[in-house]
């Protein structure tokens, strides 16, 4: 029942305690209490809200960067990346199979603001051994939202 | 001058196309259509748009200048999906390629279906409420209708007694269609059963619409064309518009026996030639690699499906769950409105749409359908709407 009501929070962080009781069949305190639960355990990390930047006009740039690190004996990647993850401009991180290491998403309001943010801050972090920047140039689909919604074709009112 | 004109042109109609009454949803949609700002409940169809994949193969088939005519039978590659889903799903064992007839959409696999076996003034039995279209389909080939109607307090399930006082000399077809448009209504084995006997002691062919039989929420699915004894005297007709969420590609098919397929061919072949090939590429993605789609959306529909039933509830409107389709079929008899009265003024109140229920028959008088085939935002703003109506009668 909890991935139940993950999912739809998951899809919709918006949806009122009382829908999710009826579409669970559950009591408004017990999805509550269940939500309460979720958040304590750190199951449930944050609520947040997917913007189109450029209607919004915010002026964020964007990059993705591929990073070398060395491991360590004990921690293995670890502390490195948890010290890279650190960083306010960095967005997202991951540990990646392949060719390099940590996939490090980062944003910053000007072009500069990011290259200075790896040049100066993440290559020089003693056991990052390199980096390799990509500035994104356009945003097709965020977290599972198309940017360009599909124009809803007109729908019969009613129909058979 | 002009008014003689019109009497001569209206002659040329055919008497039977004539005496055709008017659809009640017809009727009512032209009401709907003229308002603004209507929150829909009246909508026959998926509000998802065809999974992206199947739509990606229609558009490769297109690239690929598949553009011509298929075989009438639709094509093979098809039919042999077809027949693997129907055996997985309802365990019935169909020949691909001369058991399987794909059509565009179950409408006119009803139609020709109909034609196929249909002699003048043989009685057609069908239970109600029911979809639309049955009853005209009937008229159309010179078949009569016999509706047997069917009671809110049992669930809206076709009984064997109530079939049997509807059988004269006359009777040839039964049209059954679970999970029922407009109610919801379902019929597991138990009951599949006690209609497949009568079937056979009255030698009656069913024709099962089984177009909703992937939205089934609470026991798994059953056939009647899997009983035994039963497939040799049904016509299975299934389509791809409400599980995949297709309804604008128009392709169904019809499974029968080799005789019943080769008869519905007939026409098939003069009246359609064959199913859109673009559309069947479609499909046959849709059964190879839409499984999940599929069940993703019917987790949707089943959520859906008890939060409106919750909130009628919660209003005070009397609604049996329903366990499958997607609609909910409430009682509304209780505010003193007959259907189409609820169904106007709350429409012009609060601008919700519901079809009134006896536009599916007599039966369906009392009721409303409402179709929860529709997002869970729009489905938030009508139950609030429904609510102050309720009470402000």
């Amino acid at each position: 029942m909890d991935q139940q009501l993950l999912k739809l929070l998951e899809e919709n962080a918006l949806v009122s305690p009382e829908t999710l009781a009826k579409q669970l069949n559950l009591s408004v305190d017990q999805v509550k209490s269940r939500i309460k639960h979720l958040e304590e355990a750190k199951i449930i990390l944050a609520y947040k809200a997917i913007i189109d930047d450029d209607k919004a006009e915010f002026q964020t740039v964007k990059a993705v960067i591929e990073v070398r690190i060395t491991p360590e004996r004990g921690g293995g990647f670890n502390r490195l990346s948890d010290r890279i993850a650190r960083y306010p401009e960095v967005t997202s991180c991951f540990l990646m199979s392949g060719g390099y290491d940590l996939l490090v998403f980062v944003e910053g309001r000007t072009l500069k603001e990011v290259a200075m943010f790896v040049s100066e801050k993440l290559s020089t972090i003693q056991g990052v051994l390199s980096t390799a920047t990509h500035f994104t140039l356009k945003t097709y689909k965020e977290q599972g939202v198309m940017i360009d919604q599909e124009i809803a074709e007109e729908r019969l009112k009613v129909s058979p | 001058m002009s008014v003689k004109r019109n009497a001569v042109v209206t002659d040329f109609v055919a008497n039977h196309v004539r005496s055709i009454p008017r659809s009640g949803i017809r009727d009512f949609f032209e009401i709907v259509q003229s308002m603004t700002d209507v929150v829909s409940l009246g909508i026959g169809e998926p509000d998802f748009a065809t999974p992206w994949h199947i739509r990606e193969a229609a558009i490769y088939a297109l690239e690929k200048g598949k553009t011509g005519y298929t075989s009438n039978l639709g094509l093979p590659r098809l039919r042999k999906s077809i027949a693997r889903y129907v055996r997985q799903n309802y365990h019935v064992e169909y020949d691909a390629l001369s058991e399987v007839l794909v059509a565009v959409g179950v409408s006119e696999a009803m139609d020709i279906a109909l034609r196929a076996v249909i002699n003048p003034g043989d009685e057609v039995l069908y239970h109600s409420p029911c979809y639309v279209s049955y009853n005209p389909s009937i008229l159309l080939v010179h078949g009569k209708p016999v509706e047997i109607p069917t009671l809110a307090e049992d669930h809206f399930k076709l009984r064997p007694e109530a079939l049997k006082a509807k059988i004269t000399a006359k009777s040839k077809v039964l049209i059954l269609n679970f999970p029922t448009n407009p109610t919801g209504a379902v019929m597991n084995q138990q009951e599949l059963l006690a209609i497949a006997e009568v079937c056979q002691q009255h030698d009656l062919l069913v024709i099962t619409d089984e177009i909703y039989s992937e939205l089934s929420y609470g026991e798994t699915h059953c056939s009647i064309a899997s009983l035994p004894g039963m497939r040799e005297r049904c016509i299975f007709l299934h389509g791809f518009s409400k599980a995949f969420a297709m309804t604008g590609f128009r392709v169904g098919y019809a499974c029968a026996p080799v005789a019943l397929i080769e008869a519905m061919m007939r026409i098939h072949q003069y009246a359609m030639l064959c199913a859109p090939i673009i559309s069947q590429e479609a499909a046959i993605e849709a059964l190879e690699n839409g499984q999940s789609d599929m069940e993703q959306m019917r987790e949707q529909y089943q959520l859906r499906r008890n939060f409106l039933l919750n909130s009628f509830r919660e209003i005070g409107i009397p609604c049996f769950n329903a366990q499958g389709a997607f609609y909910l079929f409430p009682r509304i008899d209780q505010t003193g409105l007959n259907s189409r009265e609820f169904a106007v003024r709350l429409l012009e109140e609060q601008k919700v749409a519901v079809v009134p229920g006896n536009a599916f028959g007599a039966s369906g008088e009392g009721h409303v359908r409402c179709s929860y085939a529709t997002g869970m935002d729009q489905l938030e703003v009508a139950v609030e709407r429904i609510g102050k109506f309720v009470r402000s009668l």
